[in-house]
């Protein structure tokens, strides 16, 4: 108990910390406030902005969620289907690997062209963003399924199905829930970037308009909001599979007691 | 080649097991190697027979022929009397390894009821009738805990309890106690000729341990180096229940010296 107060308690300090330097350094160098706003001038923007980042922030919020969804999904899926044979290995993998390739940065104008300034083209980036992890971290859990214990499950008569149920599903989470965590932090900078091509609310969008208006404690009001969530996000993941994935805990407690 | 011609219990029950001219093969780059050549073998209803060979000999092999997993390339494979095709033995015996296969996500009651899980039975009265056991098994109190938190030798016991609970009479045992160290593996075989002695199993068992052999088993069968092929039968003559102060016998010495020199691992000694 004690220890787990102390981890989240350390981060903590540095980052006050530094804040409480950033805060001095401005003052004593007399920085411009459109340049580098001290931590005291973001935070009267989180008060005095506060309905404007709250509504801008639900929309990235809603489309994180959303393209991580589909993402989710669809990478599951595609992930068993590479793992289940290897003809659709050899049909599906490079292609998967082949989209990782493309630049975003030359797809966004694209879907913006599409699917217009709406929520689609952000939940489409999203979702390509985080399909990657989700489905290279179910293929490599799926593969990963002990074979020995396979055979065994043949030996007690189970069919594919009670197999795929009772031992492949259960082996391969703990590696999907790798990837939905990297998914998952990489998912607010896939919404954010979507903005940042063309929207018309989100904080990629109040962060662009600040900036040009250099409302510059605004634009790091909208950053922390971000890194926020981000760190939420991921925080949440965690916690769904602490829930869910229980056993976990003695093999980790095992491996520290060992070192 | 030795055939065995044991007189079983109840004349007209089957045999648990019968191997008739089992061979089989495999492909290893290319080369096409004979595993097994020519073994027939067949265990009475509460025998224990156990197996010994060099490894490489195909003694675990002949247990995936057994239990369905790999193909006999020529023979017959009889459980309880009746012939069965490759798949059709699937799920007709129960199957233990080595390693003890234990599923880290479910708790020690949650694995020994997995073989009754794949089956689909109901939930509920497949665990109720597992935690009766736990007791015999000497795993009382450790129900709800994950494999992780087991011992060695608790862990081989739940994957025991699962072999059992998995409701084939036919026990195919695979150097179920080579993962553990000596001390442990002594008391696990005490352990099991105890248990067998009320819960009498026909028993295939594969080990390279002669003592083992010699401890657990009815009748000890040598397998030779590949092709394996059954070269030695020795008939174990010590009484049973089994206790271990028999080690100190001369019936034990002689059986474990006879089936040494099988083995080639010491010099021919003098029929006595």
């Amino acid at each position: 108990m004690k220890h787990r107060l102390l981890r989240w308690l350390l981060p903590v300090c540095i980052l006050l910390a530094g804040f409480i330097c950033w805060e001095i350094a401005v003052r004593v160098a007399d920085t411009p406030r459109w340049m580098l706003p001290p931590p005291s001038a973001i935070l009267r923007s989180f008060r005095d902005d506060r309905a404007l980042l709250l509504a801008n922030a639900r929309v990235t919020l809603l489309e994180v969620v959303l393209g991580f969804a589909y993402a989710l999904v669809a990478g599951v899926l595609t992930g068993m289907a590479i793992a289940s044979s290897r003809l659709l290995e050899r049909a599906i993998y490079p292609i998967v690997i082949a989209s990782q390739t493309i630049p975003m940065v030359a797809l966004a104008p694209l879907l913006l062209i599409w699917f217009g300034y709406g929520l689609t083209p952000k939940i489409i980036v999203t979702a390509l963003v985080c399909f990657f992890p989700i489905a290279v971290s179910t293929v490599d859990g799926l593969r990963a399924v002990d074979r020995e214990t396979l055979q065994m499950m043949r030996t007690f008569g189970a069919g594919p199905w009670m197999r795929f149920r009772l031992v492949s599903v259960p082996a391969a989470l703990p590696s999907l829930f790798s990837g939905i965590r990297i998914a998952i932090t990489f998912s607010v900078i896939g919404a954010v970037f979507g903005e940042l091509v063309g929207a018309s609310e989100g904080l990629g969008y109040l962060m662009q308009r600040a900036a040009a208006q250099f409302q510059t404690a605004r634009v790091f009001a909208a950053l922390f909001i971000l890194a926020g969530m981000g760190v939420g996000l991921f925080a949440l993941a965690t916690l769904a599979e602490r829930l869910l994935l229980p056993w976990r805990r003695f093999l980790i407690e095992d491996r520290e007691n060992e070192e | 080649m030795h055939t065995s011609t044991r007189s079983y219990p109840a004349p007209g029950t089957p045999p648990a097991l019968s191997l008739e001219s089992v061979s089989a093969t495999y492909r290893d780059r290319g080369e096409t190697l004979l595993a097994l050549d020519n073994v027939t073998l067949s265990i009475a209803p509460t025998e224990i027979v156990a197996l010994v060979g060099p490894s490489g000999s195909g003694k675990s092999t002949l247990l995936d022929i057994v239990s369905g997993l790999f193909p006999e390339s020529s023979g017959s494979v009889r459980i309880e009397g009746e012939q069965l095709a490759l798949e059709q033995r699937l799920g007709h015996s129960a199957y233990m390894r080595q390693r003890d296969l234990l599923l880290p996500w479910r708790t020690a009651l949650e694995n020994a009821v997995l073989a009754l899980d794949a089956s689909g039975a109901k939930r509920k009265p497949s665990r109720e009738f597992a935690r009766q056991k736990f007791e015999d098994f000497g795993l009382a109190g450790f129900e709800d805990v994950y494999p992780a938190q087991l011992s060695g030798g608790m862990r081989q016991r739940v994957a025991f309890l699962r072999t059992i609970l998995a409701g084939h009479s036919l026990l195919l045992l695979d150097e179920p106690f080579g993962a553990l160290d000596a001390l442990n593996r002594v008391s696990m075989q005490n352990w099991l000729t105890s248990y067998w002695q009320r819960d009498r199993h026909p028993v295939l068992l594969v080990t390279h341990d002669v003592d083992e052999a010699v401890f657990l088993a009815d009748r000890v069968l040598v397998l030779s180096a590949r092709p394996g092929t059954i070269t030695h039968e020795e008939e174990i003559s010590l009484p049973r229940p089994r206790h271990r102060n028999l080690i100190a016998s001369p019936e034990y010495s002689r059986h474990r010296a006879r089936l040494l020199a099988a083995l080639g691992l010491i010099d021919e000694v003098a029929a006595s």
